[in-house]
C-alpha cells in the first residue's frame, strides 16, 4: 500500500508551486479581481506552456498524457494560489465531459485547443437556483438547435465552447435530458457577465436562441454522463479546495506570530491557538478524503461516486471553515479589501456552490453509502 | 497511490489469515463484534481470561507484539505488517485491549531504559499476555500537567522508598507491573526533579482502589504508595531525567496507530438505516441525512488520515504529532453521536441498559464518551499539541517553568 503522491507527483508539485508563485502572486490576482481583465492571460498561457492544461489529457489529443493524479496535484496548487483563470470549467468540467463522452472527431477538435490554451471551456448545467436536476432543466433542444437560458455560467463569458444540458424529451427525467456542444461565439448565442461572490472567476448567463448544437454522447445519455463530469470534477476541486484551505490556515497562522497584542504574539492565545488548531484538523481530513477520491478517479474504482461525495463535503467544509476563521484571526484588518483574506473567503464560499451545495452532496452522499450497503 | 499489498505483504496476509481462521476464538466473534464502543465485556465470559488465553495462543505461534523484537517475545515485523495484521485479526483485536498500555507504552520504554536482563526477564511475558502492565502518571494535582506530581521517592541505601498517590491509572486492578514516575527533588524546576521506575504491583505497601466512573464501569484506579520500596536497578533511565524517560513512553502511545478509530458513526448508520420516524424512515429525512453525511465524512477522513499516516510508517517516517487528530476528533464526535441517536429515540432515549433500544447501546456510549475526551489528553492538550507542534505556535505561557517545584503555589485564592 502507498497512500501518498509519488516522488515525481510531488516534484510536479513543487514546480507548479514555484511556478504559481511567481506568476500568480496575490497582486496578479487583484487585476481581475479589480475588474481590470477578465482573467489572467498572461497566467493561461503560461499554464499551457508548462503543460498542465492538459496534464491529464491523452499525448494523441495533444496532451501531457500524465493522468489524474497529477491533475489533482495542479488543482491543489491552482486552488492554493487563488489562480483568476477559467481552469476549472475548461479542465474538470468541459474535457472531463468530452473524454468521457466526446466522439473521435470532437476529442480532435476541441482537446488539442484546450491543452495548447486555445480554447476556454465550460458547462452550462444550471437554469437559476437549486441543485443539479434532470427536472430544473427546461431549456430544449430539437432539430439540431437549442433555446433556452442557462445561468449561472462558470467562465462563461471568456468561454468559447460550453457543454450544454438540453432537455430532449417530454418528461424532464434523466433520460430525457442530452448534452451538447456549442459554438459560444457563433450565431444564436447571447452572453451576459453576472456580479458574483468571487469576481476572480466570472460568471455569467447565457441565452440561446435558435443556437446551433451538436450532440455529445448519445440523445438520453446527458444526466448519467453529467453524473460522471460533476462526481470528476468535486475531486479535482476538492483539491483546489484543499490548496486554499492550507493557505488560509498559513496566513492565518502567519499573522498569528505576527501581531502583538496585550504584550504578546496574539498565536500565544489560546482562544486563537486552538481556532488555528480546528483549522488544521479541517483541513486534514480534508486533505485525507481528497486523496481516497484521487484514488478512486485515477483508478476508475467502482468507489468513486462515494468517495467524490465525500472528498466535495469534506473539502467545501474545509475551505470555507479556513477561510473565514483566517479573516477572523486578522481580525479587523481581516475583512479590509487591502488585506487578502477575503479573496479566499470570496474562492471558498463561491465553490461550495459550483457543483451543487452542500446539502446536494449530502444527499448524493447518503444515497451512494446506502446503495453499497445494500449491496 | 494505490492500496495494493506488494507479493510480500500479500504472502504475509495469507498466513496471518489462515492462522486466525484456525486459531481465533470464534464463539466470541459476534459479541465482539457488536460490543460497545469503548468497553469491550463477553456475557458468558470473564473477558480477562479470553484475553489472556487468545494473547497466549498468538505468542506461541509468533504473532504477539509483532513490531517488536524476536529475543524479547515480538516478531521484528515492518509497520505495515503490524496494520495487515490488525486488519485479519478484526473483532478479536478488541481483547488486545488491556493489553495496550503494556504494549504499546511500558514495553518500548522498558526496550529504551530498561537493562539487558531485566528486558529478557520482563518482556517476553509482557508480550505473551501472562503478566500486565500499567503507567503510573496522572496525580490528583496534575491530569493534563503530568509534570505537577508529587509522589515522592527517597533514596534509602539500594533501594528508593515511595509515597504519594495516583489516579486515573487503567487496569491498575489486574495489572502485575507498572511503570512509575516519581519526584525525587522538589527544589528544582518541575521537569527536573522526576525519574522513573518500574514496580511489582504486588509490592507491599501499594494498594489499588478502582474508581466507580459515571458509565457505572471501573476501569480506572486510585493507587496509594505508603512506604513503597523499589531497588535501584528498577530505576529507568538517570535521577532527575523522569521527564524524557515519560516522554519516550507517550511518544510510543502515539504511535500506537493503524487500528481504526472508533468514532460510532458505523453504529448511527446502521441504527438509521432501519428506524422508522413518524413520518417514514430516518434515512430519507433530510436532516437525519445531513447530520449523517457530516459525520461520515469526518469518520472517513480519519480513515484516510490513518492511511497516509501509515504510508508515511513504511517509508521510515516517525509518526508525529499530527497524529493527535484521531484522538480529538473522534471523542468529540462519539459523544455527539450518541447524543443524536438518543434525540431520534426522543423521550424513550432516556431507558438505558438491557430496558433500552438496541440494548442500551447509545446510552452506554454517551455515559463512557467524556471519559474519551479526556484520557490520554484533553481535547484542549491536543489542541495546543498541534498549534504548538504542528503549527509552530508559541507554548502557553506557564508561570511555573522555573520555578522551583516547592515554591509552586497549590492553591487558588
Amino acid at each position: 500500500m502507498n497512500f501518498d503522491f509519488s516522488d515525481d507527483q510531488k516534484q510536479l508539485r513543487d514546480q507548479a508551486r514555484k511556478f504559481l508563485t511567481e506568476k500568480c502572486s496575490p497582486k496578479a490576482v487583484r487585476v481581475v479581481l479589480d475588474g481590470k481583465a477578465p482573467y489572467d492571460k498572461e497566467l493561461w498561457k503560461g499554464l499551457a506552456e508548462m503543460g498542465f492544461l492538459g496534464v491529464a489529457i491523452p499525448e494523441e489529443f495533444g496532451g501531457a498524457g500524465a493522468g489524474h493524479l497529477e491533475l489533482c496535484v495542479i488543482a491543489e496548487e491552482m486552488g492554493r494560489a487563488n489562480a483568476p483563470v477559467p481552469f476549472s470549467s475548461t479542465v474538470y468540467l468541459a474535457a472531463e465531459a468530452l473524454l468521457i463522452a466526446g466522439s473521435e472527431a470532437q476529442k480532435k477538435k476541441w482537446l488539442p485547443a484546450i491543452a495548447s490554451g486555445e480554447a476556454i471551456g465550460t458547462l452550462a448545467l444550471f437554469e437559476g437556483k437549486g441543485n443539479p436536476s434532470p427536472e430544473s432543466v427546461k431549456l430544449t433542444a430539437a432539430n439540431g438547435v437549442l433555446n433556452g437560458v442557462k445561468k449561472p455560467v462558470a467562465d462563461g463569458a471568456v468561454a468559447d465552447f460550453a457543454v450544454v444540458a438540453a432537455r430532449t424529451g417530454a418528461s424532464g427525467r434523466d433520460g430525457d435530458i442530452s448534452l451538447f456542444l456549442v459554438d459560444l461565439k457563433a450565431g444564436g448565442v447571447e452572453v451576459k457577465s453576472l456580479a458574483n461572490l468571487d469576481p476572480t472567476r466570472g460568471q455569467a448567463e447565457i441565452t440561446f436562441k435558435d443556437a446551433k448544437a451538436e450532440p455529445l454522447g448519445a440523445t438520453g445519455e446527458g444526466w448519467s454522463i453529467l453524473i460522471q463530469v460533476l462526481d470528476r470534477a468535486a475531486v479535482l476541486c476538492a483539491f483546489e479546495q484543499v490548496g486554499g484551505s492550507d493557505r488560509a490556515l498559513e496566513m492565518g497562522r502567519d499573522y498569528a506570530l505576527d501581531r502583538i497584542a496585550f504584550g504578546r504574539q496574539i498565536g500565544s492565545f489560546q482562544a486563537v491557538k486552538h481556532m488555528l488548531a480546528d483549522m488544521y484538523v479541517s483541513a486534514t481530513l480534508a486533505r485525507s478524503n481528497s486523496y481516497y477520491g484521487a484514488w478512486a478517479l485515477s483508478t476508475n474504482a467502482a468507489e468513486l461516486p462515494e468517495a467524490a461525495a465525500a472528498a466535495r463535503i469534506s473539502a467545501t467544509q474545509a475551505f470555507q471553515h479556513c477561510a473565514k476563521n483566517n479573516i477572523q484571526v486578522h481580525g479587523g484588518m481581516g475583512f479590509t479589501w487591502e488585506f487578502d483574506c477575503h479573496m479566499y473567503y470570496r474562492r471558498a464560499n463561491a465553490m461550495a456552490l459550483g457543483l451543487g451545495s452542500l446539502s446536494y452532496w449530502e444527499d448524493q452522499l447518503i444515497d451512494r453509502m446506502r446503495k453499497k450497503n445494500a449491496a | 497511490m494505490n492500496f495494493d499489498d506488494n507479493p510480500q505483504e500479500a504472502e504475509f496476509r495469507a498466513t496471518a489469515r489462515t492462522w486466525i481462521g484456525a486459531n481465533a476464538p470464534k464463539q466470541y466473534e459476534d459479541e465482539l463484534r457488536k460490543s460497545s464502543l469503548g468497553r469491550t465485556q463477553l456475557k458468558n465470559a470473564n473477558i480477562l481470561e479470553v484475553a489472556k488465553a487468545w494473547q497466549k495462543r498468538k505468542a506461541d505461534a509468533g504473532w504477539a507484539c509483532l513490531h517488536w523484537p524476536k529475543e524479547y517475545g515480538g516478531r521484528g515485523s515492518s509497520p505495515i505488517e503490524r496494520v495487515i495484521w490488525q486488519q485479519e485479526e478484526g473483532p478479536f483485536g478488541l481483547l488486545s485491549r488491556m493489553f495496550i498500555i503494556g504494549h504499546g507504552m511500558c514495553g518500548p520504554t522498558m526496550m529504551a531504559f530498561a537493562r539487558e536482563e531485566h528486558k529478557r526477564t520482563y518482556l517476553p511475558p509482557l508480550a505473551s499476555g501472562e503478566k500486565i502492565w500499567c503507567q503510573l502518571f496522572s496525580e490528583p494535582a496534575g491530569g493534563s500537567d503530568v509534570a505537577g506530581l508529587r509522589t515522592r521517592a527517597e533514596k534509602d541505601g539500594d533501594d528508593w522508598i515511595i509515597n504519594g498517590q495516583k489516579i486515573w491509572t487503567s487496569g491498575a486492578h489486574y495489572s502485575d507491573y507498572g511503570i512509575l514516575l516519581t519526584r525525587t527533588d522538589p527544589t528544582v524546576p518541575k521537569h527536573k526533579g522526576l525519574t522513573t521506575f518500574f514496580l511489582d504491583m504486588k509490592s507491599p505497601g501499594v494498594e489499588v482502589r478502582p474508581i466507580k466512573q459515571a458509565s457505572g464501569a471501573s476501569d480506572f484506579n486510585e493507587v496509594y504508595f505508603t512506604n513503597v520500596r523499589i531497588p535501584d536497578h528498577q530505576r529507568l533511565g538517570e535521577v532527575g531525567d523522569g521527564w524524557n524517560v515519560s516522554l519516550t513512553t507517550l511518544m510510543n502511545e502515539r504511535s500506537a496507530i493503524g487500528a481504526a478509530v472508533a468514532t460510532g458513526f458505523p453504529e448511527l448508520f446502521e441504527y438509521c438505516s432501519s428506524l422508522m420516524l413518524d413520518d417514514g424512515p430516518a434515512i430519507e429525512d433530510r436532516a437525519v441525512r445531513s447530520k449523517l453525511a457530516n459525520w461520515a465524512v469526518k469518520a472517513s477522513g480519519l480513515k484516510y488520515t490513518s492511511m497516509r499516516a501509515i504510508s508515511a510508517l513504511s517509508k521510515g517516517e516517525r509518526p508525529g504529532p499530527e497524529n493527535s487528530i484521531g484522538k480529538l476528533v473522534a471523542g468529540s464526535m462519539i459523544q455527539d453521536v450518541a447524543t443524536y441517536a438518543l434525540d431520534l429515540q426522543g423521550a424513550g432515549g432516556v431507558v438505558s441498559g438491557e430496558d433500552g433500544e438496541l440494548a442500551g447501546r447509545f446510552q452506554a456510549m454517551l455515559l463512557r464518551a467524556p471519559g474519551t475526551r479526556v484520557e490520554g489528553g484533553t481535547d484542549e492538550i491536543m489542541r495546543n499539541i498541534i498549534a504548538e507542534r504542528v503549527l509552530g505556535l508559541p507554548g502557553d505561557i506557564r508561570v511555573d517553568k522555573d520555578v522551583p517545584f516547592n515554591k509552586i503555589p497549590t492553591k487558588g485564592r
